[in-house]
């Protein structure tokens, strides 16, 4: 159940929303409702040192509106940055995946630029956890 | 054993047992989380068992005389003793042991006869491993009894727990059927490790099978077991399973799922397209299916002990219709199948005479399941505090291990279903007070999460020589309280050092001896062990 | 220190209009900046802080990678192809090394 020379302490993970709603801002201006990115990670890490990510966004590719940049964040790390994907028309889909570091329960973010200057924003949870004890 | 039999059987027959109208052309036999128990045992279903946020109150949240009451069960009847804790002791010296393979088998190859060409038999998985047999054999003995009962496929959990070799080894050359496991990937390239379905024709309709391994493996159990493998819900990768599935002709898909039972009924409203989630894990045996839209929830308990009969009427590639069975296997009316048995007999032959030496006896009746510390779980706690001179004593949630009426031997099969894992050694060590409040709560949360989720689906941590409070409705860090150190009555100091034993580590090179032979060394020395009630939990639920 | 070596699975063959996934990784140790050695001094930030992805001699995706990104950084992503030729891809190291591979791909 329980882990000896535990090194990981998977208390929540201080959200540092300011640091985020910057990062945010910067990029596209104001902060977007959620909504037209899927963004899938695991609810429970099995390891905060490498959890998968992956995205798509929900937009055309064109060559007139596409996205251009989609900026993942995590609320709980020491700092926010993780990755900023840039895509052209030639990307055919604006989708991707990654390996990143948690340090704690927290949400990571994913926000994306279109080229006509809207933005979309998805959020997920993930859970970093001692542990142990299954059914 | 004589008189016991003949008063099960004044109430009820292996015909009775086998009763059913079939339906259709399609009859689903499963069985789940066996927990590698090849012979009859006695299992108490949890006395508590709580669900939190959307699950709170239904099944399988209810327990005792809601259960009763819910499903109109008579006290004191075969399914009251079969499916809840009421007046468990009484019941089982009336209506015996429940599970054995060799009685399954038999059951299992009635309805095959009555249904040739329509019958699929399938294993949720937590089979290889709970026994001394089993631990022994490396989960050889459970994949040779699963062969016998000419298993059509299986999915997997604490079969990962041998490692990744040894289940690749089993999967290369001793394994007579599919081991279905559509979400797990390679940690490197995140490509597919398993078969994910597999289509069978039964009764001129096509249906789909896919497994899902238990998503929080590397989690709950160590991952350096694993290292390559990982695993997760993966709803999205369920639907494309179920498209494919379609696209490939199936008219029935069934995911044989080890997702524990709230995750399935969150699942079943994600994922289009599923008739049937044959769930485990969790471990519920429920009566009756639970309907999520169109897609059936099939809860067939373990330890052996139930088998679920599902019957499907297909028509225009839909299911137009179903009936339910939770056969419940009451070992004493039941008879053995012979080559069955024989199987078994020839398993457990090498290690018979250590499997049934007695170690000691018990006064009280010895149980795991339930979401707090049963009382085998004291036993356990009791012997590591005393085998390893602690001050604290941690014990796993698991949900496993075969349940002892008072006045019962305790044998070495008995402590090892309570305790055979691969990673058993009981560890000593100091700990913060503050990092054992972490630790349960981390644990609580694993359990109360609202979002089924985000739930690990095992029960809350056993604790030994410590009390405390728990709301089960706070958010993550705040539900447990009054943590209180028995021995001397005083809150828990987050800043001082205790001394804690505990079992089943997670971490690679844990040291300590293996839990199996503290708690027979701490049983031989006590001869008759009792266990009192625990009133040191309190529970706000 | 092991040899830093790229790796990439693209598909050989693809008909015109497809879009073709691609993965990469890179055995990196993203040494983050935060940490610190036996005796207390910080060990020095070293991650891949670009990866530039190129077919035909034109750019059509990158990423810029912080110290949050795992060790041995692992990157899909998508490219439509319309005509056969090669994609080339570059990952940039703090030190200024950069690690190039590449792949080619038939269309028709
Ligand atoms: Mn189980
Ligand atoms: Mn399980």
């Amino acid at each position: 159940a329980v882990m000896t020379g535990m090194t990981l302490f998977p208390a929540l993970a201080i959200a540092d929303e300011g640091a985020v709603n910057d990062a945010i801002k910067s990029m596209v201006g104001e902060v977007p409702a959620e909504g037209g990115v899927s963004l899938d990670l695991p609810e429970i890490a099995e390891n905060g040192n490498t959890v998968p990510l992956s995205f798509e966004i929900d937009a055309p590719m064109g060559d007139d509106v596409h996205v251009t940049d989609v900026m993942i964040l995590a609320d709980g790390n020491p700092s926010p940055d993780v990755a900023v994907f840039h895509f052209t028309p030639m990307s055919g889909k604006a989708a991707g995946s990654t390996r990143l570091r948690l340090a704690g329960t927290q949400n990571v973010i994913a926000v994306a630029q279109l080229s006509d200057g809207s933005a979309m924003m998805g959020k997920k949870q993930v859970k970093v956890t001692i542990g142990g004890c299954g059914g | 054993m004589g008189l016991r039999r003949a008063a099960a059987q004044q109430t009820l027959t292996q015909d009775d047992l086998l009763r059913f109208d079939p339906l259709g052309q399609v009859t689903l036999l499963h069985v789940t989380d066996v927990h590698a128990q090849l012979m009859p045992i006695y299992f108490r279903e949890p006395s508590v068992n709580l669900g939190v946020g959307e699950v709170e109150g239904k099944p399988p949240h209810i327990t005792g005389a809601d259960f009763l009451a819910r499903f109109d069960i008579p006290k004191d009847s075969p399914e009251c003793y079969a499916l809840t804790n009421v007046d468990f002791t009484a019941l089982a010296r009336t209506y015996g042991r429940v599970g054995g393979l060799d009685r399954l088998a038999t059951l299992v190859n009635a309805i095959r006869a009555e249904r040739p060409g329509n019958t699929l038999f399938l294993d949720g998985g937590d089979t290889w491993q709970g026994s001394y047999t089993s631990l022994q054999t490396n989960g050889a003995d459970m994949v040779k009894a699963f062969n016998a009962l000419k298993t059509d496929a299986m999915t997997a959990h604490w079969e990962f727990t041998y490692g990744q070799d040894r289940v690749m080894e089993i999967l290369d050359g001793e394994l007579d059927f599919p081991f279905l496991c559509g979400n797990v990937l390679d940690t490197m390239w995140e490509e597919p490790v398993f078969e994910s379905t597999r289509m069978f024709e039964r009764g001129g309709v096509q249906v789909a099978v896919i497994g899902q391994a238990f998503p929080y493996t590397p989690i709950a159990n160590p991952s350096h077991l694993i290292p390559e493998w990982s695993f997760g819900i993966r709803p999205d990768t369920v639907q494309e399973h179920v498209d494919n599935a379609r696209a490939n002709g199936a008219e029935v898909v069934v995911l044989l799922s080890h997702n524990g039972f709230d995750v399935d009924r969150k699942l079943a409203s994600l994922v289009d397209g599923i008739d049937v989630i044959l769930t485990g894990h969790t471990h519920d045996a429920l009566p009756r299916e639970v309907k999520v839209g169109k897609t059936l929830l099939i809860a067939s308990g373990s330890h052996g002990k139930f088998l679920s009969r599902l019957d499907l009427e297909v028509k225009g590639g839909a299911v137009t219709d179903y009936r339910y069975r939770l056969i419940p296997v009451f070992s004493d009316v039941i008879t053995p199948d012979p080559d069955m048995a024989k199987v078994i007999a020839d398993l457990r032959a090498p290690y018979e005479a250590e499997c049934t030496r007695v170690l000691g006896q018990t006064d009280d009746l010895l149980y795991r399941r339930g979401n707090f510390n049963g009382s085998f779980d004291d036993l356990i706690c009791q012997a590591l505090l005393a085998e390893r001179d602690a001050e604290i004593a941690l014990s796993p949630g698991f949900r496993w291990g075969a349940t002892l009426l008072p006045g019962q031997d305790i044998t070495v099969d008995d402590v090892y279903s309570m305790t055979s894992i691969t990673y058993p050694n009981a560890y000593r060590q100091t700990m913060s007070g503050e990092m054992l409040k972490t630790i349960m709560e981390d644990v609580a949360d694993n359990i109360f999460n609202e979002d089924p989720f985000y739930q690990q689906g095992g029960d809350m941590v056993r604790v030994g020589g410590m009390g405390y409070a728990i709301d089960i409705h706070k958010p993550m860090g705040q539900r447990i309280s009054d943590m209180t150190l028995l021995s001397t009555g005083e809150p828990i100091d987050p800043t001082r050092d205790y001394v804690v034993a505990g079992w089943a580590s997670v971490n690679e090179g844990t040291e300590g001896p293996p839990i199996y032979d503290v708690v027979s060394n701490y049983i031989e020395k006590q001869g008759t062990v009792s266990v009192p009630e625990n009133s040191s939990i309190k529970i706000k639920a | 220190m092991a040899t830093i070596r790229p790796r990439v699975k693209a598909p050989r063959k693809a008909a015109p209009g497809d879009v073709v996934e691609i993965k990469t990784l890179i055995n990196h140790g993203m040494e983050s900046g935060q940490r610190k050695d036996k005796d207390g001094n910080p060990i020095p930030r070293q991650i891949i802080n670009k990866f530039v992805a190129e077919f035909n001699g034109t750019e059509f995706f990158s990423v810029d990678l912080a110290p949050a990104i795992s060790a041995n950084p692992y990157l899909s992503f998508y490219a439509k192809v319309q005509e056969s030729g090669e994609f080339t891809f570059r990952w940039h190291d703090d030190d200024g090394s950069v690690y190039e591979d590449s792949k080619s791909i038939e269309v028709a």
